[in-house]
């Protein structure tokens, strides 16, 4: 990466930005090391997830609260990074949540980039973390990250964001489904959209009830599990005191909107003063360090151990012959001991 | 690494509202490993220049039907350029009377399409385009 398209995007130039975050998206030499740089300077960005299931209306609330947060803060920026399915078959994707967001086109101060999920399966993208970081150099204030249409478990999106919204709509379950585990549980906000649609109120009881029991619940222990390489900080049990409003929208009539973005900046509010902002981050730079640990490990393994060794430890294993257990530990035992042997 | 993902940005500049011509094509360069990026009806040429700079894509294709791409054509060519992508290969697809396909081709469009045409040949021309600007 030349550092001339770097110092372009640091004066804001719009085209190096997106150059760059294509550089990064496809994990080019010149990406990464652009991404290394570019890391130093960030840290100043609010990252809003919004997540949901197709079709509640996560594009068209993307829309409104860019729209409503540029009215409130005129001198902020706000980027999107939408992210949407590729074909698990031809690797292609059709990208069409910017077809919600026709408003925001004529505004300079909002870029929009969409990605495809290019086979990761936790709603983002392998590379949507290295964006956002991308823009947060880039000088955007508010980085509103929207997840592929999820169903009860691509929870990614909160080892990023700083709030996380979960969209829901009228009708899409009982009691029972709202206190399943999964991504209801991962909410700071709650929005049940197209509340003007029959049955609103009865999906905000639900969720009512299930936030209160959750409540309950994390006054008693306290933690979250949600990441094994996480640390429990002591600023973590401090979520115990954000109870995560429930609000109504209509995004495509812009109902419920400023009262919205309201409790975002509350909570963007509470998350510095309680100091879970910094745990948060602490925690979302964990998750990366450990993300990006496996990465190097499993392209040093496969550097060092022969993939007929694989092979055959496939056909072993394929007889009956030996237990999958026993194949990792073979392929682990050959690669330490080759390891050893080309560092010394 | 992967091969690097070819982008394109399908649009419908203007007023017409036949959008089944765009849908065809953004559905078979999607099944074609392509990311296609699809932007809706109505789009004035600044919005659809300010969309690729954003999606940073490789390839824009156009459909118009209104019979307005004398005007609409020129208009993308000169915004795209004037944001610094140079390099974007266009293509388009419509109704394109034979008189005009001579003077659009001549002002930088890739190729033109016709109804009727097999989407694998847009495809392949598509792939062969960026590959050669690479």
């Amino acid at each position: 990466m030349n550092s001339a398209l770097l110092d372009a995007l640091r004066k804001g130039n719009r085209l190096a930005l997106s150059r760059i975050l294509s550089q990064v998206e496809n994990g080019t030499e010149a990406g990464m090391a652009a991404l290394e740089e570019l890391f130093l300077e960030t840290g100043n960005a609010h990252k809003i997830g919004i997540t949901g299931p197709p079709g509640s209306g996560k594009s068209t609330l993307v829309n409104a609260l860019a729209r409503e947060l540029r009215r409130r803060e005129p001198n902020k920026k706000v980027a999107i990074i939408a992210v949407d399915p590729s074909s698990p078959f031809t690797g292609g994707a059709l990208l069409g949540d910017r077809v919600r967001m026709l408003d925001l086109q004529d505004d300079k101060q909002i870029f929009i980039r969409s990605m495809a999920s290019r086979g990761a399966l936790g709603g983002l993208a392998e590379q949507t973390e290295a964006l956002s970081q991308v823009f947060d150099a880039a000088g955007y204030d508010f980085i509103l990250i929207e997840t592929v249409g999820a169903g009860q478990s691509e929870v990614d999106v909160v080892n990023l964001a700083h709030t996380t919204i979960v969209v829901d709509t009228p009708g899409t379950g009982d009691d029972i489904q709202s206190i399943k585990a999964g991504i209801l549980e991962i909410a700071d906000i709650l929005v049940v959209n197209k509340a003007d649609r029959p049955g609103a109120d009865q999906s905000v009881t639900y969720l009512r009830n299930m936030v209160e029991m959750g409540y309950a619940r994390s006054i008693n222990n306290g933690k979250h599990h949600l990441e094994d390489f996480r640390e429990i900080s002591e600023h973590e049990t401090a979520s115990a005191h954000w109870v995560p409003p429930i609000l109504k929208t209509v995004a495509c009539e812009f109902k419920g909107i400023q009262e919205l973005t309201e409790v975002i900046l509350n909570h963007a509010a509470y998350l510095r003063q309680s100091g879970q902002w910094h745990a948060k981050d602490k925690a979302a730079i964990r998750a990366n360090i450990r993300h990006q640990l496996i990465a190097s490990l499993l392209k040093d393994f496969n550097q060092n151990v022969p993939t007929d060794l694989v092979n055959s430890l496939v056909e072993e294993v394929q007889k009956r012959g030996i237990s999958p257990n026993e194949a990792v530990r073979v392929l682990l035992t050959y690669n330490r001991n080759n390891s050893l042997e080309s560092s010394e | 690494m992967t091969e690097k993902k070819i982008r394109v940005l399908i649009a419908k500049p203007g007023l017409d509202g036949h959008d089944r011509g765009a849908k065809v094509i953004a559905r078979a360069l999607r099944d074609d490993g392509m990311e296609v990026i699809y932007t809706g009806l109505r789009q004035t040429p600044e919005m659809i220049a300010e969309a690729a700079l954003q999606e940073d894509v490789d390839v824009v294709g156009l459909s118009i039907l209104s019979g307005a791409h004398n005007a609409l054509v020129p208009q993308v060519i000169a915004d795209l350029r004037a944001n610094g992508q140079t390099d974007v290969v266009l293509f388009l697809g419509g109704i394109i009377p034979e008189d005009d396909i001579k003077t659009l081709l001549d002002q930088g469009v890739y190729k033109i399409y016709g109804p009727g045409t097999d989407t694998r040949e847009v495809c392949k021309d598509i792939r062969e385009a960026v590959k050669s600007k690479a």
